[in-house]
């Protein structure tokens, strides 16, 4: 297990050199820093000295990779590729292009990310389960046809009209919550329970309609036969038998996203002015802000490998047969 | 008069659309099992024995398949009649059931323990401490070894063997009235087979439950069971104590079953087939199920529905010939043809391996070490002559199959040479490489997987001839193809379907026309009939030694059917874990074999021949792992006649005859 996970970190480390390059290559060869300048100072009165000032302030008037006026080893770390990038390895996101410390930002958004995208992780789960199986239950009868009807329809339903639909109706129409912003503490649950019901109304028909499906597949399984013989009752066979093989595929799908929740939502949090890293990046991306934009690609990368390894490890305590070397 | 547990009448399981075609899968059977005995219900496949047996358990698939007439009488009680809740009290209670698959019948997320404490909760209500000591002993009757540490195990760390004792101990848990053991050995060697079923012969002495056999193999319904009923196409067509069965079976079709087994006796001729392949069970049937394939059949047979009549108080059949006596019948023989023995051609090397070792790595740490091997083939020697067929046999996982691949560089080998008709090919060039798969081919165990299911059977076959013969251009592929399909007895309208459309039978013959497409003079058999019944399985030999003497082909036949061996091979080779304990002509190794393996192996055959039978000689334990071969002779901790010297150095070979070799320290004295 041991031997496994340090393997895994190590060819990890190739590929976030490899998303630090590219992501580095495509903000700073397609767009000079000058053209980042002027976008940011706007198109008319530009003159070479303003652009010059906004870039000094920013650190981009280094060179890109190598610095001849500086002595030894500073001419490779007194440049653009080893302030902005290299430096990213060590968490270290520099400042945004605006002033701000990025890391700082992160910090403190993080929480209110997580604020909704936990509980849409958590109970989101337990819902979709928890109708597969009644689906899986009444299988081949009208309860479980009607059931994949309206999980087919639920997903042909785009995320935005659940999103407008349940704000006109619960934030204008029966005023039971705000219709969005925040507040830090005990406060923010009045202005999350909206996004979080809708999160997770939203995911209903996709996840439910593939657990089903996982479950069905189990339960024609041979030891499924066998419970039966046991003369198992039909929900002891669902839930001693078929839930716990089933939960194998159903949690290794769901663990790689865990560390992904720290990034939160880009979609719930821009419509709920949730102020967490979805809105942070999108707001980023707005302002062409291109120092938060590489830090946030960077941190996801980190996280999407992170989530990989966590989920070969959820195998080893899911599934006895998977032993990890 | 003997006590009916079970009586079984009329029952009819359809599958599908009751009222619009039903597939019948069970067709109106009734049977009674006495308390303590042992009934086999014996038939091919797709003859609806599994399904009577899960009707009994009211566990027929639903709602694909519905039970629509008839009783299963229980101790008095129609069970048929009995609502879910009530039948839970009686399965795996009072009726137990093992499947074919120990390997998929177990959850495979739970521990021995947890699955077998299901049932004594379920059943017993026993818990806690007190169902541990169970389960222990439990496992302890079933003859698992450090029961305690067995329990805590998780299926896939139990041999196929041993799981199927666990399914055993699971259903003794709750001390059943009658088990039902739906192929309860065809997944297991045999000489784990031999365990099993000796196991299930004890129990039955000690506990005096009954047991319903389900299978295909004549030879287990002669060592074990009391009656026997033989079913055929959803009904039953003959019904008979185990004695006045094999010593005068009535019934064509069972008739028929005993003459397509192979054996020595019948070398020198054809086997006797069974023509066609049962008729779909959708069919509206207005005469005898048989008539199709019967040799006997006459106009009349497949004008009246047949009853079963008795015989007398123990013996049915459902024939016409025993309904009226006045009908002249036509005299059957069997439908055989002689073959002249391959014996005298003269000998010619074409194939040999010497000395050949594949060892694969096994990789740990953070760096991928090699940190150990498991020693698959360690030193085996073997050669093929022109026209002959050379029987590689022996145990799962002794090695067998990858020889097969290796000799072909299938797989990679570690030492060794492979000489192609005295050239040696062990680190072959890709020209050399295209002459051995020109000339030597391979058939595999299952003709299903190993054929791309997207490709039409024309396609299938005319791929090798694309690779291997390019001089050929589409057209004179397309006749070849043709050919290949006659040859190996299937219609030209073939090509243009795909595998999927065609029986086991049938999809192995187009394997088998895909291996001879490039006109090879070696054909590698691994196991290339044991996924098939005896009646195609006869098929099949008769068209293996057909080929051979039209095209003197040569065949490596590898398989751990010895009475397939009997039939087909000249030479046997006998494999355990990764060396040849002993080789020779098929009389020598058969007649008289030497190595305690060879005999243990022989005797471990389920024969319907009672008179050649000897005492049966149980091997104990499983072959053991090839990463750590036991030191010395390998058989030796599960030899019967093991001695000091067995332990601790591996015995020479020594040549017995010419003809005859075996590496046994008690050859040696």
């Amino acid at each position: 297990m041991f031997a496994y996970i340090s393997r895994r970190i190590l060819y990890a480390i190739p590929i976030l050199i490899g998303v630090n390059l590219l992501t580095f290559a495509l903000y700073f060869l397609v767009n000079s820093p000058d053209d980042m300048a002027r976008m940011h100072l706007g198109a008319k009165y530009i003159t070479q000295e303003g652009i010059d000032k906004w870039k000094t302030e920013r650190g981009y008037d280094k060179p890109l990779f190598y610095n001849e006026t500086e002595q030894s080893y500073k001419k490779l770390s007194n440049t653009i590729f080893y302030n902005k990038s290299v430096k990213l390895f060590l968490f270290d996101f520099g400042n945004a292009d605006n002033g701000r410390n990025i890391g700082f930002d992160i910090s403190e958004r993080m929480w209110a990310s997580l604020a909704y995208a936990i509980p849409v992780f958590l109970v989101g789960m337990l819902v979709y389960i928890s109708f597969a199986l009644l689906l899986v239950f009444f299988r081949a009868t009208y309860v479980d046809l009607w059931g994949v009807v309206l999980c087919v329809v639920m997903m042909s339903i785009s995320a935005i009209i659940y999103i407008i639909a349940g704000q006109y109706l619960i934030g204008k129409i029966l005023l039971l919550v705000p219709i969005s912003g925040y507040e830090p503490g005990f406060s923010a649950v009045k202005f999350l329970i909206l996004p979080v019901v809708i999160g997770i109304v939203a995911g209903l028909g996709s996840s439910a309609r593939w657990y089903r499906t996982i479950f069905l597949e189990e339960i024609n399984r041979d030891y499924v036969r066998t419970a039966r013989a046991k003369g198992l009752s039909e929900l002891r066979v669902l839930f001693s038998h078929v839930l716990k093989n089933a939960m194998i595929p159903i949690l290794t799908g769901a663990v790689v996203a865990i560390p992904l929740l720290f990034m939160g939502s880009l979609l719930m949090e821009s419509f709920f002015g949730i102020p967490g890293l979805g809105s942070y990046t999108i707001d980023a991306i707005r302002s062409q802000d291109f120092a938060i934009v590489r830090a946030m690609v960077f941190l996801g990368s980190v996280l999407y490998i992170v989530g990989l390894v966590l989920t070969d490890i959820s195998y080893t305590f899911v599934d006895p047969r998977v032993r990890l070397n | 008069m003997a006590d009916i547990l079970l009586e079984i009448n009329n029952l009819k399981t359809y599958f599908g659309d009751i009222k619009n075609k039903p597939v019948r899968a069970v067709d109106g059977v009734s049977f009674k099992i006495n308390r303590g005995e042992t009934f086999a219900i014996l038939g091919e496949s797709g003859c609806g024995k599994s399904i009577t047996a899960l009707s009994i358990m009211q566990l027929v698939p639903s709602p694909a398949g519905k039970i629509v007439e008839g009783s299963v009488v229980y101790n008095g009680e129609d069970l048929l009649k009995k609502s879910e809740i009530e039948m839970r009290s009686i399965r795996g209670n009072r009726i137990a059931m093992i499947f074919q698959e120990p390997m998929t019948s177990l959850n495979p997320v739970l521990t021995v323990q947890q699955q077998i404490e299901e049932v004594l909760q379920q059943h017993r209500g026993i818990k806690g401490q007190a169902a541990w000591r169970e389960v222990v002993a439990l496992l302890d009757s079933v003859g698992i070894p450090v029961a305690e540490q067995r329990a805590k195990d998780y299926p896939h760390q139990l041999s196929g063997g041993m799981k199927q004792r666990v399914m055993i101990a699971m259903a003794l848990a709750s001390e059943p009235d009658l088990l039902i053991a739906d192929e309860p050995t065809t997944a297991l060697d045999v000489t784990i087979q031999a365990q099993v079923m000796t196991l299930l012969r004890d129990i039955q002495k000690r506990t005096g439950m009954a047991i319903l056999l389900i299978t295909h193999d004549l030879g287990i319904v002669s060592d074990f069971v009391d009656h026997v009923a033989v079913m055929y196409a959803g009904e039953i067509v003959e019904y008979a104590s185990r004695k006045d069965f094999f010593t005068a079976p009535l019934h064509p079709y069972s008739k028929k079953l005993f003459a397509s087994l192979p054996a020595k006796s019948k070398r020198n001729r054809t086997l006797d087939v069974i023509k066609g392949i049962v008729p779909p069970l959708t069919t509206e049937f207005t005469g005898c199920r048989f008539y199709e394939r019967c040799g006997a059949a006459i106009k009349q047979c497949s004008k009246q529905l047949i009853r079963l009549v008795d015989i007398d108080n123990t013996h049915s059949v459902r024939c016409l010939q025993f309904i009226d006596n006045k009908i002249n019948f036509p005299i059957t023989n069997d439908a055989v043809s002689d073959i002249s023995d391959t014996g005298n051609i003269a000998v010619e090397e074409v194939f040999s391996v010497a000395n050949l070792k594949v060892h694969f790595p096994i990789h740990k740490g953070i760096f991928k070490r090699v940190a150990g091997y498991v020693y698959a083939v360690d030193g085996v020697n073997l050669t093929l002559y022109k026209g002959k067929t050379l029987a590689l046999v022996g145990e799962s996982g002794c090695g067998k199959t990858t020889v097969g691949k290796t000799v072909l560089h299938l797989n990679e080998l570690t030492a060794g040479t492979i000489s192609l008709k005295s050239e040696d090919i062990s680190l072959p060039t890709t020209s050399q490489l295209k002459t051995l798969r020109r000339q030597a081919q391979i058939i595999f165990q299952d003709p299903y997987s190993s054929m791309n299911p997207r490709k039409r059977v024309g396609e299938i076959i005319e791929e090798g001839l694309i690779a291997l013969n390019p001089e050929l251009n589409s057209i004179e592929r397309k006749t070849k193809v043709k050919t290949l399909l006659k040859q190996v007895g299937l219609p030209e309208t073939a090509t243009s379907l795909y595998p999927h459309e065609f029986s086991g039978g049938q999809r192995q013959r187009i394997c088998i026309a895909r291996a001879l497409a490039v006109n090879p003079e070696i054909l590698i058999c691994d196991e290339p009939t044991s996924a098939l019944d005896v009646s195609v399985q006869a098929q099949m030999l008769n068209l293996f030694k057909q080929l051979q003497q039209d095209y003197g082909l040569s065949y490596l036949f590898i398989t751990h059917n010895l009475s397939v061996v009997e039939y087909l091979a000249d030479e046997i080779a006998v494999m355990y874990l990764g060396r040849i304990v002993e080789r020779g002509s098929v009389d020598d190794v058969m007649q008289t074999p030497q190595h305690p393996y060879t005999k243990a192996l022989l005797s471990a055959i389920p024969t319907v021949d009672k008179e050649s039978a000897q005492e049966k000689i149980v091997l104990e334990g499983e072959l053991p792992s090839p990463i750590t071969p036991p030191s010395g002779c390998h058989f030796n901790p599960r030899c019967p006649e093991r001695m000091d010297i067995c332990t601790h150095k591996y015995p020479d070979t020594y040549n017995i005859s010419d003809s005859h070799a075996v590496a046994c320290h008690l050859t040696e004295k």
